[in-house]
This record gives structure tokens, sequence and C-alpha cells, in this order.
């Protein structure tokens, strides 16, 4: 019978299946970090048990950890104690770590893909929602609970329902200036933060087959934004020579290479739902709400909440546009931001830097606003110092920082503060997301990067 | 974990839809190592608010939470159900969840009910009228019930049964050590392993 991608590669996982139940999923890897892991380990240690398959997790420090003066002890001694802790659960269990001033540090959807363990027709897993980046090399990545950490630990399993399936064809050719980003944020904005519920989400089409390695892992991280299980896109060529040389690319590169050109939806297979979207007409886009399906094309204004025939969405816009303290009616273009943030799993990787640093040469960002660019590992960062981007952020006047998660969930010190704008390349514009009182606009690097000239959203158009 | 049967208690209207994660327990609250004491971080932004429904003292003690749609969205934080628990809640109403919140939920023992948005919204009615409206959830009749009123609500039978006798996931699958040591003879030799470690 005909298969979508997902399904075979659920289909090659199921360790077990029973009626009536979950089938039990085997899990080629984990991926651990400080914040979720604590617990589960702990768990372990109470039941007196053992992580299964060490040589299947690794661990990172990301989300807790500070971007400045990361040679000293950490100042917090709250994150400090989660990183010890983690430091101290991985020696115990014998799991592979990267701590901060690794070559190797950095958010754990940076880290996965650049060491080459991330790779076509996996089941990936890790206590962050946005597992689903490593989709992009047509893998089943999903987040989970610490509860789902620790049993993955115990068992390298997971009982899990098979989702739904949906297609997202996008085709068409982007205009120049259009981005992976913008391709996301406008699928979430059409099916809305709850549309992809259930589903488990292929993006196809031109224009997804058109995007790098690394565009496409900025569209299948925000796939939880719309809601979805995961999301994730066949292999091909680009797939293979972005592992190729990786240091733990396989051995047998041949014989992996058979089985991942297995790795797409047969003709005929059938999905529960399709979306269509028209990559021609895409403009860059940003949000002006407080979730990720409340943007809209740059060139408009404020929506008015009066507008919207949906009672639940009415409100949801009153409540929006009273905490990002927005007019109905105001062109988007003429927001004053107060930061920009280069950075997070959705935007902090080479390409990005590079597509920013490009827009900012030579130029000084507006005197009215600071922007902090965070590379996504310290391997990106090292990367980036290389070709001399660093300097490009520095003199344009921007802050180059260290890796980590930094200012897209400001839980270390890296956060807005109350009434605070930012223009962010992150995922989430939540209440508070970035610090508590903080308004969040989500945008593309060049988006980015041409508001931290102008001062108010921009795109590089406008320059 | 502790069974689940029947809960009997008051609820607490939260008249808000798409409540992620992040408001359910802020990033700042995620630095502790244990499962307990998150009750301080549930709703903190909101809690600052004196009409915040958690302030009034009318629902001080609800147990039932019952709230707008897509509760549960974004971070896929588990401290967001022991946060919800920790500060007394065992069961939440709502006519959407996002799926990493209901399946850390179930997992933890935190009944997550679906009605549809009419229904909760009668609930919502019901309960401002009269907060201490005694509200019965039994996950056996799979009902809700108060006032005359009487929802049924769908569960699948394998996680119902699972709460009912308070069972932890990781005893169940090691039943099957065997089928996954199995199932590992014949994985292919090219699947990535991170140790040892290469650079
Ligand atoms: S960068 Fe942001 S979204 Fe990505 S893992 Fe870190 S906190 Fe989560």
């Amino acid at each position: 019978m005909a298969k979508t991608l997902a399904e075979k590669i659920w289909a090659d996982h199921v360790v077990r299946s029973a009626d009536g139940e979950p089938d039990l999923l085997y899990i080629d890897l984990q991926l651990v970090h400080e914040v979720t892991s604590a617990q589960a380990f702990d768990g372990l240690r109470l039941a007196g048990r053992k992580v299964r398959r060490p040589d299947l997790t690794i661990a990172t420090e990301d989300h807790n950890t500070p971007t400045l003066n990361i040679d000293k002890p950490i100042a917090d001694p709250v994150s400090k104690l989660q990183i010890d802790t983690l430091r101290n659960n991985a020696k115990e269990f014998g799991v592979r770590i990267h701590s901060l001033g690794d070559a190797d540090q950095g958010v754990v959807h940076v880290v996965g893909p650049q060491l080459g363990l991330t790779q076509p027709g996996m089941t990936i897993v890790c206590g962050d929602s946005h597992t689903s980046t490593h989709g992009a090399f047509g893998a089943i990545a999903f987040g989970i609970g610490t509860s789902e950490v620790e049993h993955v630990l115990a068992t390298q399993t997971l009982p899990s329902s098979k989702p739904k399936m949906m297609a997202i064809n996008v085709e068409g050719k982007l205009k120049k200036g259009v981005t992976a980003k913008d391709i996301i944020l406008a699928i979430i904005a059409k099916i809305g933060t709850g549309g992809g519920q259930g589903y488990i989400v292929e993006y196809r089409g031109s224009a997804i087959r058109e995007l790098s390695m690394e565009g496409r892992m900025t569209v299948c991280n925000m796939s939880i934004e719309a809601g979805a299980r995961a999301g994730l896109i066949a292999p091909d060529e680009k797939t293979f020579e972005y592992i190729k040389g990786k240091p733990h690319a396989p051995e047998n590169f041949d014989e992996a290479l058979a089985y991942w050109k297995t790795l797409f939806t047969d003709e005929g297979a059938k999905f529960d739902v399709e979306v269509d979207i028209n990559a021609d007409d895409l403009e860059p886009f940003v949000t002006w709400g407080t979730n990720p399906g409340q943007g809209l094309p740059l060139n408009s204004s404020v929506p008015n909440p009066a507008d919207f025939a949906d009672t639940t969405q009415r409100t949801a816009a009153e409540r929006a546009l009273e905490y990002m303290g927005l007019t109905a009616g105001t062109p988007l273009k003429a927001i004053k931001i107060d930061t920009v943030f280069l950075g997070s799993c959705t935007n902090g990787r080479i390409e990005d830097l590079r597509a920013a640093a490009d827009v900012l040469k030579g130029k000084k960002i507006s005197s009215s606003l600071r922007m902090l660019v965070v590379p996504g590992s310290a391997r990106v960062r090292l990367q980036a110092e290389s070709e001399g981007l660093d300097k490009v952020f520095l003199d344009a006047g921007a802050e180059w920082r260290n890796a980590g998660c930094s200012m897209c969930l400001g839980m270390n010190p890296d956060q807005l503060t109350v009434g605070e704008r930012s223009a962010s390349t992150s995922n989430r514009n939540f209440e508070g997301r970035q610090g508590k009182g903080g308004r969040t606009h989500l945008v593309s690097p060049l988006v980015a990067a041409a508001t931290a000239l102008r001062g108010t959203l921009s795109s590089p158009s406008d320059l | 974990m502790e069974k689940f049967i029947k809960h009997v208690g008051t609820g607490v209207p939260l008249r808000r839809s798409n409540v992620d994660t992040d408001q359910i327990i802020p990033a700042v609250y995620l630095k502790r190592v244990t499962r307990s004491g998150f009750e301080d971080g549930l709703f903190a932004a909101w809690r600052n608010d004196p009409e915040f429904v958690l302030n009034q003292p009318a629902f001080k003690n609800g147990t039932i939470l019952v709230a707008g749609s897509d509760f549960g969205t974004g971070s896929s934080r588990e401290h967001a159900v022991w946060a919800l628990q920790n500060y007394g809640f065992k069961v939440i109403i709502s006519s959407r969840y996002a799926d990493i919140f209901r399946g850390n939920s179930l997992k933890g023992g935190l009944l997550t009910v679906i009605l549809d948005q009419a229904k909760v919204e009668a609930m919502w009615e019901a309960i401002e009228a009269n907060p201490e409206l005694s509200i019965s959830v039994d996950l056996e009749s799979r009902t809700v019930s108060y006032d005359g009123v009487s929802n049924p609500f769908e569960i699948d039978d394998y996680t119902r049964w699972r709460l009912m006798e308070g069972l932890d996931d990781i005893g169940l699958t090691l039943k099957h050590t065997d089928s996954i040591d199995a199932f590992e003879e014949k994985r292919a030799s090219y699947k990535p392993k991170t140790l040892p470690i290469k650079s």
C-alpha cells in the first residue's frame, strides 16, 4: 500500500503494537538539556534504573546559560545549580555532554545537525517542543515532556499514538527578500496555532525543495507553532551533501544512502488533509500579536479586532493589541523597535548570520535600539568569526554574544523589560516570553537586520 | 501515580483561549530541579492582577479548571502540569489542547477533559453564577456532571485504564524488554551513535 514518508518511518520503528494500545516506538536519538532533564534523571535514580542507551543520547547546555562572561562561574546560583545538576547527571549516567566553553555547546537543535547526528529516517526526541527542527532531514522528530524523557532514558522507546498526516504544499518561487521564515509564518497565519494539532506535517512543493538545509530547518522548527506533533521534509541530494563529512556521518555511507533514498511519500499515498500555499505571492511576514498565528505581511497594518468574524479570535486580537500596545490601523512599518534579537534554533545558524551581516555590512544600527546577535552554537560562532561576520556586527554597533537560547525565552539575563519591544528571529511571541511585560514581533533575519538599521519594522527593500 | 477514578470539586472559569505554557509557568520558574513547589509560578504574570480569577476569593479552592480552547500550547515544559497539580488542580476542561501538554498531563495523572466550546461556556456561566457549584468528574463513566447536567466525554480505553490503575508507563514498557532487545538486534548498523565521540 502506498505510504507517506512519515508512515514509512513510523512503521520502521514500531517495537510492539497491540490493539487498543499506543504503538511502542523505538527512539534513535534523544537530545538532553538542563531544563527538562533533572527530574527525569532523578526518577531513574529513585527507581534504581540506568540509561539504556547512553550511546543514543547526547546532552548540551543551552536554555539557561549566560551569553556573556562564560569563562566565569554562572552568577545566578539557581541557574548554576541547574547546570551543575546536568553535568553531574551526565557523568553519573555516562551520557555525552557538551558544556559551556566547548565547541559543540549550543542550542540542542543546532548541535544535533552540525554533528551529523540528525539523519534521514530517524526518530528523534528531546524535552523541547522545537525538536521538530530535525524533521528537515526527513526524520520524525518531536518534543516530549520530562516523564517521557525519563521513559526514553530508561527504555529507548516511547508509547505513542500515530498522528494523522497533513501535507502542506508550497509551490512557486519566492521573491527576493522572502525567506523560509516568511513561509512558515504565513503557513501558521493561514492554518492557525491549532491547525496542525494531531498531525505530522510533510512540507512539499518546489519552494520547499529550493530551500537550503538551514531554511528547511527554519520551516520544520516552527511546525509546533501550528500545533503539529512534528514536521518533516523528504531528504534529497541537499540533505545527503549536508551530512557528508559531518563528524557522525555514517561510515558505511552508501548503505545508509540506499536506505535514505527510499524515504519519500509514495505516489498515490493519502494525506488526511492537504493545504496549498502559493510561494509567488509571499511577502516578508511579521507578527503583530501574542501568538505566532497573529501575523501579516510587513506591508500591511495592525488589524482591527472588529474585523474578525470569529468571537474567540476577536477577543484574542483585542487582548493582544492591548498587551502589545498597538492601535488598529497603524502601518506595521511604523512600529518602533527597542531591541533586535538575532538568534535561536529558528534562525541562529550560519546562513542566518550571513544573511543579516550582508544587510548590515558597512552600516550602523539605529541609535534608538540595541541589537543582540547570539549564534545558535559555539561552532556557528567560530565559523562566523572565521568569516569576519563578528566584525560586521560589532562595527554596525550590535553585540556579539556566546551561544545559547538567550532572549528566545528570557531565562538567562538576556531579557526584555516591561513594555520593551523586540523584533526577534525566534519562534514565540507569547506574552512575557522574552521577559515579563516584553513585546515581541517575530521576523526573519533579513527583516531583523533592516529593522536594526531603520529603528522601525522594515525589510531590506526599504533601505 | 495516584489512581484517578472520580473527582468532586468546584470549578475555576478561565475565560481565555490560547493559554500557552509560558503563561501557565514562565521560564524564570523553570530553574528548579525538583517536581514540587511550582504553585507560586502558576499564571505568575496574571496573578499580579487582583481581578484575575485565581485571585478572587470565591474561586480560591477550585480544583477543576475550565479553560478556553487551545489550552497548553507552546513549550513542552512538563512544569506546566506540575504547577497546575502543585496548586491543587485535579482536572482541566477545555475544547482543545496542545498535543504535548495533553500527553504530559495524562502521563502525570492530571485529567484533561475535552468538552465542546458550547458546553465549556455553559459551565463558565454556571460556575460564575454559583462558585460553590459541585462538579463531579467521573472517569469510570466518562462524564462531567453538575446541577442536573451530565456531559459525556471521550478518552481512549488504554489511557483511562492507566489512570484508573495509577500505572507508571515505564514499568509497563519494561515488561516488553524482550521485544526491545529483539528490535535492537535488527537495527541497521549505519544508524548514528553519540559514543564514541567523533569530531
Ligand atoms: S532557542 Fe528558543 S525555541 Fe529553541 S530550544 Fe532554545 S528556547 Fe527553545
